[in-house]
């Protein structure tokens, strides 16, 4: 009905990432805010939406916490893989 | 080997950023606040465990000294949850490098010093004399308080530094010789392996022991002054 097409020309600024077609993407990417506080704001955003998701629950697990010092171990071997590349078992380095 | 056991002491810089800023903010993180009367069990352990460590350490200063319950407890949660992160795989301590902890250590001790000098002159000179010295003694007695007094920033630095470097380095040293016994002999590496596991609970131990040390010389040496 009349309704469902109204509420379907959503402008592209304004929908989320799973929302967005394919071929609409790269302007989708273009269109986002890079100005420092854009960038504040899509970290704390961020912050937030894991927070209240895991631990701020009435039963918070240790998964919580144990994710973030997973991806902090993660990130650490990535920034240091160029000195361990020399430590692998290998014949030839 | 020589190169790769002092490279994870490199601070870490990234194109020629300071990678070190976001990984010395990085405990900050895990220590989130809150406004309410019952929170989530992050933040009540949290709570329950400063409570419980500021109780037991600010309980022996007066009124002066209480003010710094602030700075004590937020040095000494530093401390312990720095120490304790460096204890994941690949990580980077902030606290093994001088430079931070004498960053810590002088300001600290030269501030409690400072108040003990401005508030109670007498009794901060009175110091450098002990009780019921015989006369000849004095003046090399003076010199040797005074020696005492100003060692006492740089041997909080170098307390910290030392401690925390020596275990990090014997369990990369320790973990790479079990991996280099594995293809030797089994036996000698379960051993090894065994002596790891030990070194690695002491180190745990460590890492919360000095920062309390640490929190608790300044504390003393406030306690002095104030």
């Amino acid at each position: 009905s009349q309704d469902s097409k109204m509420a379907s020309v959503v402008p592209l600024k304004e929908k989320k990432l799973l929302e967005v077609k394919l071929g609409e993407l790269p302007s989708w990417i273009l269109m986002r805010d890079f100005t420092p506080s854009g960038i504040a704001g899509a970290f704390q955003r961020g912050y937030y939406r894991y927070y209240n998701k895991y631990v701020n629950v009435k039963k918070g697990s240790i998964a919580g916490l144990s994710m973030v010092l997973a991806a902090y171990v993660f990130l650490n071997y990535c920034r240091s893989y160029k000195e361990l590349k020399h430590e692998r078992l290998r014949k030839y380095h | 080997m020589n190169e790769n056991l002092f490279a994870s002491f490199i601070t870490p810089m990234m194109f020629g950023l300071p990678l070190v800023t976001l990984i010395v903010l990085f405990p900050s993180l895990l220590f989130p606040t809150s406004n309410r009367l019952v929170n989530n069990r992050l933040i009540s352990l949290q709570q329950w465990m400063l409570q419980l460590v500021s109780k037991q350490m600010m309980s022996i200063h007066n009124t002066k000294g209480q003010t710094w319950a602030l700075m004590l407890m937020s040095l000494i949660l530093f401390i312990g949850s720095t120490n304790l992160l460096g204890l994941l795989p690949h990580s980077f301590t902030p606290t093994t490098q001088l430079s931070m902890n004498l960053g810590m250590a002088i300001p600290l001790w030269a501030g409690a010093v400072i108040t003990g000098f401005r508030n109670k002159t007498k009794a901060s000179l009175a110091h450098f004399l002990p009780q019921g010295t015989p006369t000849p003694l004095i003046p090399m007695l003076v010199i040797i308080e005074t020696i005492s007094l100003f060692i006492q920033p740089v041997a909080l630095a170098v307390r910290l530094t030392a401690n925390i470097t020596a275990g990090h380095l014997l369990i990369h040293l320790i973990g790479g010789a079990t991996l280099a016994l594995m293809s030797i002999n089994t036996t000698t590496t379960l051993i090894t392996f065994i002596i790891l596991i030990l070194l690695t609970v002491l180190e745990f131990a460590v890492a919360m022991i000095q920062a309390y040390v640490f929190t608790l010389l300044v504390s003393l040496y406030l306690h002095d002054n104030t």
